[in-house]
């Protein structure tokens, strides 16, 4: 499965547009990862804990993406886009969203 | 009397002097960090058009991500407190900003560190609210996405 976020896939040509398809996750956060991110609040700078939830659950939100297109019999996803929203607080949604295509 | 003072007083001011003190002293060092990677990655540049002038015949495409969620320090916080009363520019969040999205950048980059080129790159911020009411002000998650492509002949 090829992903790109241009509306094509370079150097291949785009035989079918299969539509929209889309992987959604909602994640709350950790206690203790809570926590430990409120001591390092103090100090500032990167909040490892938190980079590595977020990167998980977009790896979710993709791989539930790739999962819908490849059911729809597409070998790419093009345009695929990124989104972020908080549902409640503490827990995020990622969306990630794009279009299915069969490419040569 | 005196631990209701400690505990109002003492231990706020404690927490920003450690701020100021190793905040800034892990903003330069990262400054640093930042500086010497760009370097690296000069000749492979993140574009945010959809095509590059370069475009000869591309051997691959894939997408490429980074994302970092950083924080103030307590200093800053409390530097801020006193900038929204007079307005302004806060140059405090400013350098946190610039940090996180340069960082994010870098990261997408050593996502895929032998494209040639970072196609129609995107930048997203989004704040994080923390679970426990205001703590969470001033922290924010920067995702930078594009597509990384590998050229037949380098450009």
């Amino acid at each position: 499965m090829i992903l790109t976020n241009i509306d094509s896939v370079p150097g291949r040509r785009i035989v079918q547009h299969l539509g929209l398809v889309q992987g959604s996750t909602i994640r709350a956060k950790h206690f203790g990862r809570d926590f430990a991110a409120g001591l390092k609040n103090i100090v500032g700078g990167e909040l490892k804990g938190y980079t590595e939830l977020l990167q998980e659950s977009r790896a979710e939100a993709t791989s539930r993406m790739v999962a819908q297109a490849r059911e729809l019999g597409a070998n790419a996803v093009i345009n695929v886009r990124f989104t972020t929203s908080s549902v409640a607080q503490g827990a995020s949604e990622i969306l990630s969203y794009g279009t299915a295509v069969v490419v040569e | 009397m005196s631990t209701e003072l400690l505990i109002s007083i003492v231990i706020p001011v404690l927490l920003i002097i450690v701020g100021r003190v190793v905040g800034s002293n892990v903003e330069r060092r990262h400054y640093e960090s930042i500086t010497a990677r760009e370097a690296r990655f000069r000749h492979q540049p993140a574009l945010s058009t959809k095509q590059s002038d370069a475009s000869g015949p591309v051997r691959s495409a894939s997408l490429a991500t980074g994302s970092v969620v950083v924080s103030v320090d307590h200093f800053k916080r409390f530097l801020s407190g006193f900038r929204m009363i007079v307005g302004g520019e806060v140059r405090s969040y400013s350098s946190l900003i610039d940090r996180a999205r340069r960082e994010a950048v870098l990261r997408m980059k050593e996502s895929q560190p032998n494209a040639h080129a970072y196609l129609n790159t995107r930048l997203e911020t989004s704040t994080i609210a923390s679970t426990s009411g205001n703590e969470g002000i001033g922290t924010i998650e920067v995702l930078a996405y594009g597509t990384a492509v590998h050229y037949d002949r380098a450009p």
